[in-house]
């Protein structure tokens, strides 16, 4: 079979796992990871799942492995943090079958809370990391990560970045090689972590990284394309597609694992070229070592740490182009922005009403930051917001949080924040958290979780009751609002940030752009009734705007008829009717 | 061949982009192609691009260098221009869709954006929306657009139905060709 086929990065990296025999795969989305999952669901000969958190997942991943099966866990970079756990010491168990962690960088912030680099991680775990740099090779680099797995007996992080992720390029379709399963034998000092067999594990560790080290000047994926040897790049991943759209003729060292580094081929590649330049988005990690080698290379001092790179910004930087400059118009920005629709408008609108601050957390709400809503006053990390409020109230006391809240998503809530919850119950917080309870994992593009009561595969499963998971670990008041029924929510939001006692609040509907959603309203202004006061913008729609006279005039094609507007209007100029 | 495909989160940006790009595919070049995921999408400004070529190296294309910005919105249109080289050719739905910033007064949306883009670029403009909604079926806007493009991309007419076919759903087959010929037959 030769086929070829246009594919998203991810959905490569996917086809990457199908090939390489792959039969257990756990996950929790995030962007730009998140796809790598939902194409390999549809392959039936993988088990794929949506775990919890990042944490469980590669625990479930390393379980796979442990028993003898090829096995991966994919997640954003801040998702590995949540993961480093388990990572630091799986470098010291090794593995029995292919262990792969598909770890995803987001350079440019397209949707993440920051720039971090995967491959510090990586050298501060002792782990070693594939990089490819388009579709093609995303896939047929996962095959290698899985060898290299169980040549070296160790996990082996896989790094994309957005780019990759998100970009699509031609694939060569090949066909699915399962090996045979490896024998589970029981091996205290290997797999048993505890003092007296972790040290010998480091050992094994250290020696470990030292031959990759050495092996890693011979590695196939490790290019050297001479060219004119006046310039050369030393680069990996994306960046080397600007390297070569940039400076066609100038020599490339092209590293396909970039930790542990190759040495000899490095030392052998600056020898031969007379000034080289390493060309990586974000840390100095390649640039770093080579320098601590003794050896001179340009980096850092000509290339931000920030962002993505271009073509562009190397033809600029390097060979002195003038004309690569361009004027841009100077036109109002256009951020992301709350759907038409969306019940976190409805919930925030009530919160900026009451003049409450909240804790936010991670998913689309994190717009509740921004005008007009202005409710959210800070985003750390999964989970943060509740444990954030926590620490507030143990600073300040009681009557500093009476008018803040916490404000999460369920699947957020599900992923790390129900510890920060039991954490308030022990610790007697007088707090008031709300879930934001939409169904799914929004910001993502829809993916079912834990209380969705479907998993990654679509099948039926139970669905655990958000309200009886908070009263089981203790929460004295659960309190569960339809999220645009504004008056109730305004009353018991008022209620509970007063109250001395802990409480959850269980916003809910369904996000506006969950499949099946049916919308049989719209609204619609009476331009007659309409006093231009500018209300009902205060809640931030845009399926709203104004006609040229001041009125205000509601999209029909955009408005979902969820009549939160209607609630602001004192004059009766807003009327919900059927489509 | 440098594509540019840009709008607003949900104006269907990527499926034409992916249209574009199997088009391509299927005569025979090296094709890459870059899209937006995750909370940038979310009514914000959106880009997609487009590169074809005997060989293609960077997913993006950069400023400058593009022969065909497809702008599903004036602001937008206005936003990329500088990404279009200096016979490049502009495609603009004649749509206005406020940003938050100018919803809620912190900005101005600006006047006779396509008078300007007009003396400064070769520029072709169409209102999909309407086209669309008397098609019976105004979420074909994009395709309409699409149509006046693939003039200006090349390709068999043919050849652009048949991926279009293949690629949108069942039901709407019908009424996205119609969407299609008018837009190419403008």
């Amino acid at each position: 079979m030769s086929e070829k086929r246009i594919m998203l990065g991810n959905d490569a990296i996917a086809r990457g796992a199908y090939e390489a025999g792959v039969k257990v795969s756990s996950a929790y989305p995030g962007t730009p990871s998140t796809e790598i999952s939902e194409f390999l669901a549809k392959y039936d000969e993988v088990y794929t799942e949506w775990a919890p958190n990042e944490k469980v997942a590669l625990e479930v991943a390393a379980g796979a492995s442990i028993a003898g099966v090829r096995s991966m866990a994919c997640m954003k970079h801040v998702g590995l943090n949540v993961a480093s756990d388990p990572l630091y010491t799986l470098a010291y168990t090794g593995v029995n079958a292919g262990l792969v962690v598909v770890v995803a960088d987001d350079p440019g912030l397209a949707s993440s809370q920051n720039e971090q680099d995967t491959r510090m991680i990586a050298r501060s775990a002792h782990l070693p990391v594939v990089e490819p740099s388009d579709s093609g090779e995303a896939k047929e680099y996962f095959k290698y990560a899985m060898e290299l797995s169980e040549k070296y007996d160790t996990p082996v992080i896989f790094r994309t970045t957005t780019k990759l992720s998100h970009s699509q390029s031609i694939v060569d379709l090949g066909e699915r090689e399962v090996p045979e399963d490896k024998v589970y034998e029981r091996q205290v000092p290997k797999y048993v972590m505890m003092p007296g067999s972790a040290i010998g594990r480091h050992v094994v560790v250290e020696k470990r990284e030292k031959q990759m080290e050495i092996d890693a000047s011979g590695f196939s994926v490790n290019k050297v394309e001479y060219k004119d040897k006046k310039l050369g790049f030393i680069t990996s991943g994306i960046p080397y597609q600007y390297v070569r759209e940039a400076c066609p003729n100038a020599s490339v060292l092209k590293l396909g694992v970039v930790n542990p580094l190759p040495k000899a081929l490095i030392e052998e590649f600056c020898k031969n070229v007379e000034t080289v330049y390493v060309f990586e988005e974000l840390e100095p990690v390649i640039e770093e070592q080579i320098r601590a080698w003794g050896i001179d290379v340009k980096g850092k001092e000509c290339f931000t740490k920030q962002g993505e790179y271009s073509a562009n910004m190397l033809r600029r930087v390097l060979v002195g182009c003038t004309d690569c400059t361009y004027e841009k118009a100077q036109v109002p920005a256009r951020p992301p922005i709350l759907c038409p629709g969306c019940p976190h408008r409805s919930t925030f609108s009530v919160l900026n009403k009451l003049k409450i601050h909240a804790a936010g957390d991670i998913g689309c709400y994190t717009l509740g930051a921004v005008a007009p809503l202005n409710v959210i006053d800070t985003t750390i990390c999964m989970g943060s917001s509740i444990s954030l409020l926590h620490g507030m109230e143990k600073a300040k006391g009681k009557e500093y949080i009476k008018n803040w809240v916490a404000t999460i998503g369920d699947s957020t809530f599900l992923h790390t924040g129900v510890n920060s919850l039991i954490n308030m119950v022990y610790n007697k917080s007088s707090a008031t958290v709300m879930i934001l309870d939409n169904r799914t994992t929004g910001m993502t593009g829809h993916q079912e979780h834990a209380a969705t009561g479907k998993t990654l595969k679509g099948e039926d499963t139970y669905a655990i009751d958000l309200t009886e998971l908070c009263r089981s670990i203790g929460v004295p008041n659960v309190i569960t609002v339809d999220a645009f029924d504004v008056k109730e929510m305004e009353r018991v939001v008022k209620e509970s940030v007063n109250s001395d006692e802990l409480t959850v609040i269980i916003a809910k509907a369904p996000c506006a752009l969950l499949k099946g959603m049916k919308f049989p309203n719209k609204c619609r202004v009476d331009s007659e009734k309409c006093k231009k006061c500018g209300m009902c913008m205060k809640i931030g729609c845009p399926a709203m705007t104004k006609n040229a006279d001041g009125t205000v005039k509601i999209d029909e094609t955009m408005c979902n008829g969820c009549g939160l507007c209607k609630n602001y209007c004192k004059f009766g100029a807003i009327e919900k009717i059927e489509r | 061949m440098n594509i540019m495909v840009v709008g607003v989160g949900g104006q269907g940006t990527l499926l034409t982009s992916r249209i574009i790009g199997k088009t391509a595919l299927a005569g025979g070049y090296d094709i890459k192609l870059s899209e937006v995921h995750g909370m940038a999408q979310r009514g914000g400004s959106v880009v997609t691009f487009v590169r074809f070529g005997d060989k293609v190296f960077e997913p993006v294309c950069e400023e400058g260098t593009v022969d065909v910005l497809i702008a599903f919105e004036r602001l937008e249109a206005l936003r990329y221009a500088h990404f279009l080289k200096k016979d490049g050719v502009m495609i603009v739905n004649d749509t206005r869709i406020d940003p938050m910033t100018v919803v809620i007064g912190a900005a101005q949306y600006p006047e006779n954006i396509l008078q300007g883009l007009e003396k400064s670029h070769k520029l072709y403009t169409i209102n999909g929306g309407e086209v669309a909604k008397a098609l019976g079926n105004s979420k074909v806007l994009n395709t309409v657009v699409l149509g006046l493009a693939a003039k200006h991309i090349g390709f068999e007419k043919e050849e652009w139905i048949r991926v279009l076919q293949s690629t949108v759903p069942q039901k709407t087959v019908e009424i996205n060709t119609k969407a299609f010929e008018e837009g190419y037959n403008l």
